[in-house]
């Protein structure tokens, strides 16, 4: 149009119109272009764990009738995991709350009390806590049984680690939030339960949510005790069949599973939270 | 009285008692001696204005009125109720709860509003009032609309402060301060952090208030503002009041060699 005569080229409608169809068509070949991108996707991961799957499973001579009778023992064991896991995160938060509370806090019994949890269960692998409260507590007269032993000793060490991520959280709210509560008047107890508080865990939520799908994973170390989760049980039967194999391959498949189910998870909380904030 | 309302002054007749007597403030931040004896009156109904350079100890003072910074030493007495600086025991349970006392007579707003994030409108305008001062919910819902309506934003009451601007945010953290019912309000560059075309919205709330006879002590860099709502002007420099008195006189025809030199270097840039 730009140079030249006058150059009939249709209705204002028609010219709408136009644009509304390549609109569309970009739109739709953006749609085919994600598509075809989780498409491939897809068919890479199926390709690649098919190959290895037909693999070991040839060369491993795993038997159907091990899958079919022991499978289902195996898979129960996920239900021991989570509830360990559970529990001992719900310890772990319950600790590094007050672990951070120690962390800030200008009382020196109180700071340092937090300093050396921290230290000590930072400074120390968690299968030897775990050894140490079930296998060498005994000698000094403190008998656990083996599941409460496995929770005390990950909700021990996860509460160690999460001490510092409430700390990071709690000193992430801005000081005039702090200093606007105080302001009206707001005694130090309440402006920690209703303003440093909700906007530290709004922030912790994403690193909690990491700590508890890696913990989900770490429970496995507590087989070792005889626990009997979904490692401790696929190793029995396992070696006991004479199976060790598709009993391991079972056991990984599910904490696989379970990862993926609750990122899943934590992916939506995230989001839910973030929407709170625009 | 050493802190006389301004040198060879009368007092105007609208104001009332002596309400705010900060008495040889003085604070250090490390070597850094930021107030070097400030002696303050403010009577009531009185808007005071303090303008200076940044670095003067304009906003430390602010903040040593409600006891944000724990002076080094002086002496701050709000409506009756006097406080010694403590700084050795400044975290002491007694001292706490005094410094606490002082701030639900003089309230402060800050330059970034510090709305709380996590509750709406109307839940920060009622949250202390209910805790605080223990009122019932209904009586401060009643209040907090009172004081919304104020400042024009009742029907924001149930929003976020996220979907708010800038200059509505403030005008909410005002509502949440009236909210207490200070005998004080202490703003501390309320329009700071504002963008230019937000600041005039504030402004005239604060000085609706003025006019009503709200005592209010402002930090302050709008020097129109102060001109129009002020009772009294003080300038800062070097962390002593400098010069003080009426705003024509502090603003227009200052006595000290240190306000006019500010003054002209604030009206070029």
């Amino acid at each position: 149009m730009a140079g030249g005569g006058v150059q009939r080229v249709g209705t204002i409608e028609e010219a709408g119109a136009t644009r509304a169809a390549i609109l569309d068509e970009i739109i739709a070949a953006q749609r085919r272009r994600r598509r075809w991108f989780r498409g491939q996707f897809a068919i890479v991961w199926i390709v690649l764990v098919g190959i290895v799957g037909l693999f070991l499973w040839s060369a491993g001579r795993v038997s159907w009738e091990f899958i079919a009778s022991s499978g289902p023992y195996i898979l129960g064991g996920a239900g021991v995991t989570i509830l360990v896991s559970v529990v001992a995160m719900v310890m772990a938060i319950g600790l590094a709350l007050l672990g951070a509370l120690g962390r800030l806090s200008i009382n020196a019994i109180f700071n340092s009390v937090a300093s050396l949890y921290v230290s000590l269960v930072r400074g120390t692998p968690l299968l030897v806590q775990i050894y140490f409260i079930f296998f060498a507590l005994p000698q000094a007269g403190i008998v656990l049984a083996a599941i409460p032993a496995g929770i005390l000793a990950l909700g021990f060490n996860y509460g160690a680690y999460m001490t510092e991520i409430f700390r990071a959280g709690i000193q992430a709210v801005p000081r005039s939030q702090r200093e606007a509560a105080q302001a009206l008047g707001m005694p130090e107890g309440l402006v920690f339960r209703r303003i440093v508080l909700p906007q530290a865990v709004r922030i912790v939520i994403p690193a909690i949510g990491n700590d508890f799908i890696a913990m989900i994973k770490d429970s496995a170390l507590l087989s070792t005790i005889s626990v009997t989760e979904l490692l401790w049980r696929a190793t029995r039967v396992g070696r006991s069949e004479r199976q060790v194999l598709a009993a391991i391959a079972i056991a990984a498949v599910v904490y696989w599973i379970l990862t993926i189910f609750f990122s899943y998870f934590q992916d939506k909380l995230e989001k839910r939270m973030a929407r709170g904030d625009r | 009285m050493t802190a006389s309302y301004a040198p060879g002054q009368p007092l105007p007749q609208h104001l009332g008692e002596v309400i705010v007597e900060a008495r040889g403030i003085e604070k250090y931040f490390g070597d850094h001696h930021v107030l070097r004896g400030v002696d303050l009156d403010v009577h009531r109904r009185e808007a005071v204005m303090i303008i200076g350079r940044s670095g003067s100890g304009k906003t430390t003072l602010l903040r040593c009125l409600n006891f944000l910074e724990e002076p080094t030493v002086g002496s701050v007495e709000v409506d009756g109720l006097r406080v010694e600086a403590d700084p050795l025991r400044a975290r002491s349970r007694a001292h706490q709860e005094q410094i606490r006392q002082i701030r639900l007579r003089a309230s402060m707003l800050f330059q970034e509003f510090a709305l709380f994030p996590h509750m709406t409108v109307l839940g920060n305008c009622i949250e202390s009032p209910t805790r605080v001062r223990g009122i019932g919910r209904d009586e401060a819902v009643t209040l907090a609309d009172k004081f919304l309506d104020k400042v024009g934003l009742r029907d924001k009451r149930d929003e976020y402060p996220a979907r708010l601007s800038g200059g509505q945010k403030q005008r909410v953290a005002i509502a949440r301060a009236l909210c207490m019912e200070p005998k004080v309000l202490l703003f501390d560059e309320p329009t700071s952090a504002l963008d230019p075309e937000l600041i005039g919205e504030v402004l005239k709330v604060m000085e609706e208030l003025a006019h009503e006879g709200t005592t209010m002590i402002v930090v302050t860099h709008e020097m129109h503002f102060a001109r129009e709502a002020a009772d009294r002007v003080i300038f800062m420099e070097d962390g002593v009041i400098a010069e003080q008195g009426p705003p024509e006189q502090v603003l227009n025809n200052p006595h000290d060699a240190r306000t006019r030199n500010f003054l002209r270097r604030f009206l070029e840039t």
